[in-house]
């Protein structure tokens, strides 16, 4: 392995000692030199009492990619203890654990030499007491699950934890990890810490927090993208069964942003959460629609076609000359697509509870981003942000969703004004109607191809939408797909409609749409070439290698060819990619690269009916040397593979702001009957591992439509499909 | 109104409107969380709990209407002999990903096993197709409650 590509961040270490005696080693980013604390923080990450259990702490949010099993996994396989001898304890939401977030697959990246680390100094530290007080050298002991061994002798890691703590800590570039050989945690299956308490259905999860003397609050926020509290008459609710309080809160009040913060709206609580939401429709509030009206998916369809036919406003690519290859070009191939607005929709619905108090103010959040809520959260109340205390709840999905805080924002709003503890549960309604979404976006792909087959020019443009004149947040467009990767003359650009719709990040942002349109074209420019889709694919890596040689042999950050030619060829063979087919059966091919992991997908699909069915799905993808805890890495797998093939029958449309959609009943959701057989290899590398959240899902979308035109003919251009569409 | 309800074996007291859903009046009266909202409307499936044996959807039943019917949530399953079973299974398979659905999975799980103790592809999906999960373990969950099931887990669907 190759640590040059690790983050460049600079790590430092502190230790201290633990409550009651013992050692507390933390380790993280961002300070310049090693750092010892004699009183140590809380929120350390390898806790060794004198008496007791070896406490782990793992500091990103749990959203179900099983990091709270994982992070710690790393820690224990360096500090050389088994995995029952460990408790693991979930760090809360503190600046001294950031950069602290679920998003970007980045966890396994970016924690795979720290976390090591931490475990591998806890060790020495510990290892190194024992050593003096036998007087002899620490390369003289043993340590075997946690107990120190040396002639015979032993002492137990708790035993020499407090000489321990007294100890400088060690440079981490001085430490020696493991060869992988010697991993006895790293690389074998551990099941979900937390699995047991979730089947006996004890509380976890955000929504289940509990504080004495809370009640129960909604939030009734505009009904439209761009409208606006005018009045609210709130006398009939007040009356209501259960109710305690109800008032109206305003977005100028409490820093006046639309996009993240607080949104105008009525606060009801009451008792219980039913009583509340009974109240609400006896609310009567008058809105103003105004900036609102014509915010309407039809008519962004219509404004998507004008600025289709212009140039785009913004070029984000210019390479070669692409106008004049594509002229020369021997076959030219252009084809416009389309993707729709999609909703997050996490099954444990946005909820906070907030408890304001004197000197502190306690929340209780499921959220992947703690440190942007914290700041949120100070601002709107005007306190200082190190007066806060985030209790990280286990998450009952992310997706995205909860790197945006507005709930916890609302509920600190409410619980501040209220005077009491607050416990804010979202409908799903509410869910639904104010999302984050995955931005639609309409696409021109032009493609030329020499006489060969080779791609020579690709063009690319992209519709999609602005707010408050900058780029919307999630909606560019602009990352380069496999056309734009191996044609020489390359022209991407951007157009933008205006829109008051907040977006954000959808699991594999910008890549679950781009992968499945430049995935989808790259199959038609195949059918003009008159190629097998995994031969012309990769022929088209073959010509792009011989002209751009891997340079960066060890770099795992940066998409490589030859990793991703590897893929291909290995799910071609797993998936018997060739082989002859029943009639309105076929196999497609997507490939993709994002979030570090190079991922190549079969779909096998029947069409029928007018409409598809995905019945298996093989995966091969490279996340480099190690796959840390197999059995959450191929359940990520399956699930990214399952909610991408459900994508493809989802949207989410607007009338004049307003989301049309409510429930599951008018946005479904894939069920256990649409869920293929799927096939998951790893494909093992030399490269420093990376992480599986995301990179699984792009290529399973454009692999299904690929699938849908091998098996009936019919080009699928736009998403969503719908039912009888295919026939 | 008060209400005598028969809970996990236990009875319990409440005092609360007769057309409240049974969900809130787990959750918020007698802080038996372990019955998840998802949606309120029994499109997820995520509030499943037992009606004398039978999956229910508990967001959309009337307290007034399970007076004397015999209530079991996933607090109490561990209690019947499948129950516990489909537990066991769901921690060998290892189902969970965020397992906010999970309790109603495990719930809706144990009634088919009750029924039909040994489930086809096809009755599985029947009997589960009501319950969401969005991280979509739905490969384990079939998996699990086959092995709860004492079956043979591989998927036998078509291909």
């Amino acid at each position: 392995m190759d640590d040059r590509f690790q983050p460049s961040r600079r790590l430092f270490l502190q230790a201290g000692a633990a409550a009651g005696g013992g050692l507390m080693l933390g380790i993280g980013f961002g300070a310049q030199a090693l750092t010892v604390i004699p009183d140590a923080p809380l929120g350390l990450y390898v806790i060794v009492p004198s008496s007791g259990r070896i406490r782990l702490v793992s500091k990103n949010p749990e959203i179900g990619q099983g990091i709270k099993t994982m992070m710690p996994m790393l820690i224990a396989e360096e500090l050389d203890v088994t995995w029952d001898q460990v408790d693991i304890v979930q760090g809360e939401g503190a600046v001294k654990y950031e950069p602290q977030f679920a998003g970007g697959s980045m966890a396994t990246p970016m924690n795979w030499l720290p976390m090591r680390q931490a475990g591998a100094a806890a060790r020495l530290m510990l290892v190194t007491a024992a050593a003096n007080r036998w007087g002899v050298k620490p390369e003289d002991c043993t340590v075997k699950a946690g107990v120190i061994s040396n002639s015979g002798r032993t002492l137990s890691y708790t035993e020499v934890a407090t000489e321990a703590s007294r100890l400088p800590v060690p440079d981490p570039a001085t430490l020696k990890l493991k060869d992988a050989k010697d991993f006895a945690i790293i690389g074998r299956t551990h099941k979900g810490y937390d699995s047991p308490r979730i089947v006996r259905g004890e509380p976890i999860f955000g929504i289940d927090a509990r504080v004495n003397g809370m009640v129960h609050a909604v939030f009734v926020r505009p009904p439209a993208f761009g409208a606006k509290l005018v009045s609210a008459d709130i006398e009939a609710a007040r009356a209501m069964k259960g109710v305690k309080d109800v008032f109206v809160l305003k977005a100028a009040d409490y820093g006046d942003d639309w996009m993240h913060g607080l949104k105008d709206g009525v606060a009801i609580l009451a008792s219980n959460t039913w009583y509340a939401r009974q109240a609400r429709e006896a609310l009567k509030v008058e809105w103003d629609l105004s900036g609102a009206a014509g915010h309407t998916t039809e008519l962004y369809a219509t404004r998507a076609a004008e600025l289709m036919n212009g140039a785009p406003v913004k070029v984000t690519t210019d390479q070669g000359k692409a106008d004049e290859a594509f002229a020369a070009a021997k076959t030219k191939v252009t084809a416009d697509y389309a993707a729709p607005f999609l909703p997050h929709v996490n099954m444990e619905p946005q909820n906070c509870t907030v408890h304001v108090q004197k000197d502190k103010v306690e929340i209780w959040a499921p959220t992947q981003l703690p440190g942007a809520g914290r700041d949120l959260v100070a601002k709107a109340l005007g306190v200082a942000p190190e007066s806060l205390v985030i209790h990280m709840e286990r998450c009952g999905g992310g997706f995205g969703r909860r790197l945006e805080n507005d709930y916890m924002v609302e509920a600190a709003v409410i619980a501040k004004k209220a005077g009491v503890p607050v416990k804010l549960t979202w409908t799903r309604e509410d869910d639904i109607a104010n999302d984050y979404f995955r931005s639609g976006a309409n696409l021109r792909m032009e493609g030329g191809l020499d006489e060969t087959g080779r791609i020579t020019a690709f063009r690319q443009h992209a519709v999609t939408y602005s707010r408050g004149g900058e780029v919307a947040q999630g909606a560019n467009v602009d990352a380069r797909g496999f056309a734009a990767i191996v044609a020489p003359n390359v022209r991407m650009g951007e157009s933008y409609i205006e829109t008051p719709v907040t977006t954000g990040y959808l699991r594999a942002p910008a890549s679950n749409l781009l992968a499945y349109v430049s995935e989808a074209f790259v199959d038609e420019l195949a059918h003009a070439a008159g190629q097998d889709p995994v031969a012309f694919r990769l022929a088209q890596i073959e010509a792009h290698l011989a002209a751009h040689p891997v340079t960066e042999a060890g770099n795992p950050w940066n998409y490589n060819p030859e990793r991703m030619r590897d893929v291909i060829r290995i799910v071609a063979e797993r998936s018997g990619w060739g082989r002859k087919m029943p009639e309105g059966v076929g196999l497609g091919i997507g490939c993709y690269f994002s979030h570090q992991g190079h991922f190549a997908e079969v779909a096998q699909v029947k069409v029928a009916d007018g409409f598809f069915h995905v019945q298996k799905v093989w995966v091969v993808g490279d996340i480099g040397s190690t796959i840390i805890n197999p059995t959450h890495a191929i359940n990520q797998v399956e699930g990214s593979v399952i909610d991408g093939i459900g994508e493809m029958s989802g949207e989410i449309t607007f009338v004049d702001g307003a989301v049309q959609q409510s429930n599951f009943h008018d946005f479904p959701m894939i069920r256990m009957p649409q869920a293929p057989q799927i096939d998951v290899h790893f494909h093992i590398t030399g490269f420093s591992p990376t992480g599986v959240g995301e990179p699984a899902l792009p290529p399973v979308v454009p692999a299904v439509a690929n699938a849908i035109f091998a098996a009936c003919g019919k080009r699928v251009r736009s998403l969503p499909i719908r039912p009888g569409s295919l026939a | 109104m008060a209400y005598k309800l028969n809970i996990n074996g236990k009875t319990r007291e409440v005092d609360v409107d007769g057309d409240m859903p049974l969900l809130w009046v787990l959750r918020d009266e007698l802080n038996l969380v372990g019955t998840k909202f998802g949606c309120g409307v029994a499109q997820c499936g995520a509030c499943t709990i037992h009606l004398d044996g039978e999956a229910t959807r508990a967001c959309i039943t009337p307290v007034s209407s399970v007076e004397g019917a015999k209530i079991t949530t996933i607090e109490g399953i561990s209690a019947s002999k499948i129950g516990a079973k489909v537990q066991a299974a769901w921690l060998e398979v290892d189902v969970m990903q965020c397992g906010y659905c999970q309790a109603g999975q495990i719930m809706s799980a144990t009634a088919l096993l009750t029924q039909m103790p040994k489930p086809t592809d096809a009755q599985i999906d029947e009997a589960m197709e009501g319950n969401i999960c969005r991280c979509a373990t739905y490969a384990r969950i079939r998996q699990a409650i086959k092995q709860a099931a004492g079956m043979a887990t591989a998927d036998t669907r078509e291909v």
